[in-house]
């Protein structure tokens, strides 16, 4: 029997918790068993991941939340000693296993296909910016947002912010193609709309208005 | 007809929240505990400060939040 141990946050893990710690941590036919119950268990989540988001042969999506449960065994297994206790040890193992699904899902999506060039994100900006509907107030922020990208960003920066806000591409394909991760991008993306923020500021608009209601 | 709701959601993607936000990777460290806290009725935005302005920024850090908390309803008994 395993006693409720307590995390630093106070949180007790619980007993199924520290068992799966403890078989997986062992040895001999106890930890090839555990092994195998994770693999059965990531599988699930990762299935469930790939029909949620659909779109595909049925033979490619099996064997695309097959690799995702694989590459999340991996993780699981090298990350286990950060496990914290903080949440179940099946939610906390959950979470590789639909990161690997959903990013091989979005991945094979634009698989042959181009990310749009900075030229196109420009282009949308534009028509939004275009629209006979639009108010005096929404025109000038349109305007002041295409002009503080111009101006107040580097090249990168812009590349980075049209990519993933206006043409849509997803970060986890983005950064494939750049040969970076989704953390440095995320950080490149943070960092532009800082910049953006600020010289908008600067110019003395109101943000929280105009933003109201949208979503990144 | 008014487009304002699209120049917004626009907007709101290119400027991103206002508010002081986790990384990516500090998301996926503390995903597991917020998803619980969530389904629990707990104060989950009390609990992990940042995460839900970084929710609000990348999208794909959400869709990994709607994923989890789906699997993890979907295993609840309802109710």
């Amino acid at each position: 029997m395993y006693e409720a141990s307590r995390t630093a946050r106070g949180r007790a893990t619980d007993a199924e918790s520290l068992a799966w710690l403890d078989a997986l941590r062992g040895s001999g036919r106890r930890h090839d068993d555990a092994v195998a119950a994770l693999h059965a268990l990531l599988l699930r989540a990762a299935r469930f991941e790939v029909a949620r988001r659909g779109g595909g042969r049925s033979g490619e999506l099996a064997d695309l939340a097959n690799q995702a449960a694989d590459d999340a065994l991996m993780a699981v297994l090298r990350k286990l000693h950060t496990y914290r206790g903080d949440s179940r040890f099946t939610t906390w193992a959950y979470k590789f296993a639909l990161l690997e699904a959903a990013v091989k899902v979005r991945r094979r999506a634009w698989q042959g296909r181009e990310v749009p060039l900075e030229a196109d994100g420009w282009a949308r900006l534009a028509d939004t910016s275009a629209s006979p509907a639009r108010d005096a107030e929404s025109s000038e922020l349109i305007g002041a947002v295409c002009a503080g990208i111009a101006e107040a960003l580097t090249p990168h920066q812009r590349t980075v912010l049209l990519a993933l806000t206006v043409n849509d591409v997803p970060i986890d394909v983005l950064a494939e193609r750049l040969g970076t991760t989704r953390g440095a991008l995320y950080k490149t993306l943070h960092d532009a709309r800082r910049k953006l923020r600020a010289r908008l500021a600067e110019d003395g608009l109101a943000l929280d208005s105009a933003t109201q209601g949208g979503s990144a | 007809m008014s487009d304002r709701p699209r120049t917004s959601d626009l907007l709101g993607r290119l400027l991103g929240p206002a508010d002081p936000e986790l990384t990516c990777d500090e998301c996926f460290e503390q995903l597991d505990r917020y998803v619980e806290l969530e389904l629990d009725g707990r104060d989950a935005d009390a609990t992990v400060p940042g995460m839900r302005a970084h929710l609000e920024g990348c999208p794909a850090c959400r869709e990994d939040r709607d994923s989890l908390a789906a699997l993890l309803g979907s295993e609840r008994p309802p109710g």
